[in-house]
């Protein structure tokens, strides 16, 4: 099928692409626009190596089309780290609490906590579980992920106070 | 794991939904939340020649409705009925299985009304609609059909739902005929967010001295659609719900049930899981709805 313009925003920058129907918006980040931080594991919904971010919540890139993105935001692990290019909080944690071993889980894990600790500065261990039970790690055991997402959450409260530890828990979409 | 070559229509409302499905033909599909959809597409189970897009359909997203029922827009979030307060004081039982629901990942995509529509057999959403007796709108050229859910579930992802038509809302009844509402959901699968293998939904209203008025049990993971079980919903009725006739409740739907193994779980341990859950869950109602009989 015929491809069609697509205008998407990417990590705050904008982009307009040309692309046929049955992209996914996975192949779309990493082939179209060569981010290739987000990560092709199952490619059907199983893995979770591929989540994104997608208008402020972590969703399965394998499971979106790109043309489903066309005015939407997306954000992949590209946008973690700061201005300077050093490691995010999150991804200090990770590194630190050995939250990795072969990495192809990381991009993912990344994402899928990175969106828990917006929403709630000062999760459970339960709601880290929750939050990362969809996506695999093949390597960790999981324990230290958890550990790293911990670590992360209090450095961030640490640094700013303000943001904990409320959070918007119960918040209402919409 | 590319889905096949498509077309693809992003609607702006219904009508132009409606209009895609007439002019499309039979093998044009819907898509909302593509949770179920993109991984058969991905496998090749799927072949749609046109995809049309109902995600920009303002009238499909939302929850509202009255005293009666609870009104779901087919379109919305499964994440967004989770969070809803209104989800959680009518439909208290679709707001307990929203959990068990994949994972944040997929239900921040998926819809309630894609759910009910792929009606696959272990699917929470379609279960819950069956035990609550939901009411479904379709939409289609010709105009809106109201649909029981008694018929709907045709086999296995078969529904009564014609190709041209589009699932608009899902009505949930609010049980408010008196008595106190205990709901209890129980499933098991191999990882939480997995399908699961056996899912149990009850709803039971109690009087005040703890006897029961009203009771509704179906069964996932059973059959090729989920199944209500009026024999243990009736044995139910009128009993203070102690510990045995809640047993033989459920053993009676062990009976009710005729499951077939797969590569997950034999017939035999579908139907001893069965009689299980559905005890568990039917007590997990009572005490629910006993706690709230001890402080009002």
């Amino acid at each position: 099928m015929k491809p069609r313009e697509i205008s998407v925003t990417v990590n705050a920058k904008h982009y307009r692409s040309e692309v046929p129907p049955r992209l996914t918006l996975l192949d779309y980040l990493r082939e179209v626009l060569g981010l290739t931080g987000t990560h092709a594991g199952c490619e059907h919904g199983v893995c979770g190596a591929c989540s994104v971010i997608f208008d402020g919540q972590p969703i399965r890139s394998c499971l979106m089309f790109a043309i489903q993105a066309d005015g939407h935001e997306v954000e992949t692990v590209e946008g973690l780290a700061g201005a300077d290019g050093g490691l995010s909080p999150l991804q200090d944690a990770f590194w630190e609490a050995h939250a990795l071993q072969c990495g192809y889980c990381t991009p993912g894990m990344l994402m899928a906590s990175h969106a828990l600790l917006r929403a709630n500065p000062d999760p459970t261990e339960d709601e880290i579980k929750e939050a990362i039970g969809g996506n695999l790690c093949r390597c960790t055991g999981y324990q230290q992920i958890v550990e790293a997402v911990r670590l992360a959450a209090k450095r961030m409260r640490e640094a700013d106070p303000e943001a904990g530890p409320e959070g918007n828990k119960d918040r209402v979409d919409e | 794991m590319k889905a096949a070559a498509f077309d693809y229509i992003r609607a702006g409302d219904l009508a132009e939904v409606c209009r895609a499905l007439d002019d499309g033909g039979p093998d044009c599909k819907i898509i909302a939340g593509g949770q179920t959809l993109v991984p058969m597409m991905a496998m090749r189970l799927a072949r749609p020649s046109i995809l049309i897009d109902i995600n920009a359909v303002g009238e499909l997203q939302g929850i509202g409705g009255d005293e009666t029922s609870l009104v779901i827009k087919a379109c919305t979030r499964q994440a967004a009925a989770e969070r809803s307060p209104e989800v959680r004081a009518k439909a208290p039982l679709l707001a307990k299985a929203l959990r068990f629901v994949g994972h944040p990942q997929t239900r921040n995509r998926g819809t309630v009304g894609g759910s009910i529509a792929n009606a696959d057999p272990v699917a929470e959403i379609p279960l819950v609609a069956l035990t609550l007796d939901a009411g479904l709108v379709a939409e289609s050229a010709g105009g809106a059909r109201n649909i029981g859910i008694s018929g709907f579930f045709h086999g296995l992802m078969e529904t009564s739902l014609a190709a041209d038509e589009c699932l608009t809302e899902v009505r949930f009844p609010v049980w408010n005929g008196g008595g106190i509402v205990g709901t209890g959901f129980r499933e098991v699968s191999i990882r939480a967010g997995d399908f699961a293998i056996v899912a149990a939904a009850v709803q039971l209203a109690l009087d005040e001295n703890g006897v029961c008025k009203r009771a509704a049990v179906a069964l996932g993971g059973v059959a090729p659609t989920p199944l209500r079980i009026e024999a243990t919903a009736e044995a139910l009725l009128s009993s203070d719900l102690d510990a045995k006739t809640v047993g033989e409740a459920a053993r009676l739907a062990a009976h009710e049930i005729d499951p077939v193994a797969d590569v997950h779980a034999s017939a035999e341990y579908r139907r001893r899981t069965a009689r299980v859950m559905v005890e568990r869950a039917i007590l997990e109602a009572r005490d629910e709805a006993l706690g709230r009989v001890a402080k009002p």
